[in-house]
């Protein structure tokens, strides 16, 4: 379906997105994942036409996005990061201007139009200006401009941001429902959006593709380390002696926890995290002292990312 | 291309600013009318037009300002840039729209020459002429306008170079007569104008070297010219100024003569401007 070939895109002497390739298939929710400045929103808006490439190609459908750019832009709708609104308009008002622009006409264009607002449940608020509508609202009437024409991609740039926790809720449900029937690419940086929502995700940093996979996946491939916290009423000499007995244990940390218990933090690279918190139970058990409290942390989607866009610390703290 | 023409049309209805753009049109040129036609019983309604013109100083400016700016700002553009259609049909589109608000005051003034043909004899060919002319250098300035606007994404400065630069024009005759026409004078006007150039391909390409290129080839040939025929470089700059003048031109067919090559002068310079708008659309692209 999308087809980005060593796509390079630099500013004057910044490289924006370099030597980037990727090929998206059919129908499903695909997400893109990085820190700010990552080169997230500069690919999405040289794949659908908004800006030049420096180096590479982009295939949309077959279609050069350089080379016939109308007809690879008639498959695609694009929401950017800032809703295009003309904000004296009214949404109704506003749709029509894209469905014309789009190509659609007379009784296709009342249909088309009554379908996306209807899908995007925006027909409370189709006859009032777009001025005084709210952030979500107005990313609906983003989306649904994206929608007309019936294109087969569905670009979303960051479509949750600025939006309230309910409001964010329902966008996702409605990207959700179109990834049913469009294929549909969103980017964000925050991963636990990107996990519920997407099939497949891409994790980009510092303008280079480091990740394309399931997100069970990008969890399996993990060598990042689990955690187990517990709390013990063994004094710190004696669990120390008594977790050194153990295999897997890469390195363990104790401080004093209330009512004289001690707290240890065990970090583990083992694959069988379970096995590890079975053997330190009966460790414990077998000396006669009680485990109060035991908690795993298996490495998730947080831990790869950080992991991968960490080359530059910069940039794993811009994601903030 | 439609789309975006019956957009434009209908933004600017919603707006104030074709409303301002026709009220002070048909204003001036109704006290010109009242001058020059009631109160001093002149028959040739191309007088008032002459002076009417005065007034595309400000309202050209007032309507063209938005045309791009606020598309940039509002990052309406992005949109635009992602829709099936060429930045062409995106200038055309809202060129034309420009144009079909500028025919309704016009053709209410066409009206004014039959109504005072009731009263006395009007030479209609010269006045119908003249309204001609008038579409067309308006025309030509609405071109000027639109490639201002965008340059910027802040209408306010549109308007004001918009403005500075049309008065400038419409002054260009009156002030040529002022500029030094000897030979050094030439050429100090256009190390000016060479350096200014320089300084906008500069600022268009972001490109050093190749604004210092243009300068440098450009200062060379004038120097060499200078040297080698300085006869040549006389009364250059205020012929400069005088050829640059969009309302000069008009004086002629104020003066009864319908004059080809200004109305081919005027189809040039809104072709040119028209060029330069999609480029400057066009360049956001790669920047």
């Amino acid at each position: 379906m999308i087809k980005v070939e060593h796509l390079t895109k630099c500013y004057g002497d910044v490289t924006a997105v370099s030597d980037l390739s990727f090929e998206i298939g059919d129908g499903q929710v695909y997400g893109f994942l990085g820190p700010n400045g990552a080169g997230k929103s500069t690919t999405m808006n040289i794949m659908t036409g908004c800006l030049s490439a420096t180096d590479g190609r982009v295939i949309i459908d077959g279609y050069d996005i350089f080379e016939e750019p109308l007809k690879a832009k008639a498959q695609i709708g694009y929401l950017p990061e800032q809703p295009p609104l003309y904000m004296s308009e009214t949404p109704l008002e506003y749709l029509r201007f894209v469905g014309e622009a789009k190509g659609l006409r007379g009784g296709e264009l009342a249909r088309q139009i009554d379908e996306v607002v209807e899908r995007t449940k925006i027909g409370d608020v189709k006859n009032r200006c777009i001025y005084a509508l709210s952030k979500g609202y107005r990313q609906r009437v983003g989306i649904a401009q994206a929608l007309l024409g019936n294109p087969r991609v569905i670009i979303l740039d960051e479509p949750t941001v600025g939006l309230d926790p309910i409001q964010i809720i329902e966008i996702r449900e409605l990207i959700k429902q179109l990834g049913q029937t469009h294929t549909v690419i969103l980017s964000s940086h925050i991963l636990s959006e990107v996990q519920t929502m997407c099939e497949k995700i891409m994790i980009i940093a510092r303008g280079r593709l480091i990740a394309f996979d399931t997100p069970e996946n990008l969890e399996r491939q993990l060598s990042s380390p689990g955690e187990i916290s517990l709390t013990t009423e063994a004094g710190e000499e004696e669990a120390r002696e008594i977790l050194s007995g153990l295999d897997g244990i890469d390195d363990m940390s104790f401080a004093p926890a209330a009512s004289g218990l001690l707290s240890v933090k065990i970090r583990t690279g083992t694959d069988n995290i379970y096995g590890l918190s079975r053997s330190i139970f009966f460790a414990f058990a077998r000396r006669d002292r009680a485990l109060v409290e035991m908690a795993l942390k298996k490495a998730d989607l947080e831990d790869i990312f950080i992991e991968l866009t960490e080359g530059g610390a910069e940039s794993g703290e811009a994601k903030k | 291309m439609i789309a975006v023409f019956k957009h434009e049309l209908r933004n600017y209805f919603h707006s104030l600013s074709a409303y301002v753009f026709g009220a002070f049109l048909l204003v001036f040129v109704g006290i010109g009318a009242m001058r020059y036609n009631i109160w001093a019983a002149v028959s040739n309604f191309e007088y008032v037009l002459s002076f009417g013109s005065l007034v595309f100083v400000v309202i050209v400016p007032v309507l063209t300002m938005r045309v791009i700016a606020e598309e940039r700002r509002q990052k309406t553009d992005q949109l635009l840039y992602s829709l099936p259609i060429t930045t062409f049909q995106v200038i055309m589109g809202k060129y034309l729209a420009l144009l079909a608000l500028y025919l309704i005051p016009l053709a209410v003034i066409s009206i004014y020459p039959l109504i005072f043909a009731h009263f006395g004899e009007v030479y209609l060919p010269t006045s119908y002429g003249s309204i001609l002319a008038f579409f067309i250098m308006g025309a030509a300035l609405i071109a000027l306008g639109m490639f201002i606007s965008s340059l910027t994404d802040n209408q306010g400065l549109a308007a004001g170079i918009g403005v500075a630069v049309i008065l400038f024009n419409y002054y260009s005759v009156s002030l040529s007569e002022y500029v030094s026409g000897s030979a050094f004078g030439s050429v100090v006007a256009l190390l000016v104008l060479i350096l200014v150039l320089g300084a906008v391909v500069r600022y268009i390409t972001r490109n050093e070297n190749l604004a210092y290129a243009i300068c440098i080839v450009l200062t060379v040939g004038v120097a060499v010219l200078f040297y080698a025929d300085s006869a040549a470089l006389e009364d250059l700059l205020p012929d400069m100024m005088r050829a640059l003048s969009l309302f000069d031109r008009f004086n002629t067919f104020v003066n009864g003569m319908f004059d080809m090559t200004a109305i081919v002068y005027y189809l040039s310079v809104i072709v040119f401007f028209l060029f330069l708008s999609v480029q400057s659309l066009e360049k956001r692209r790669y920047n």
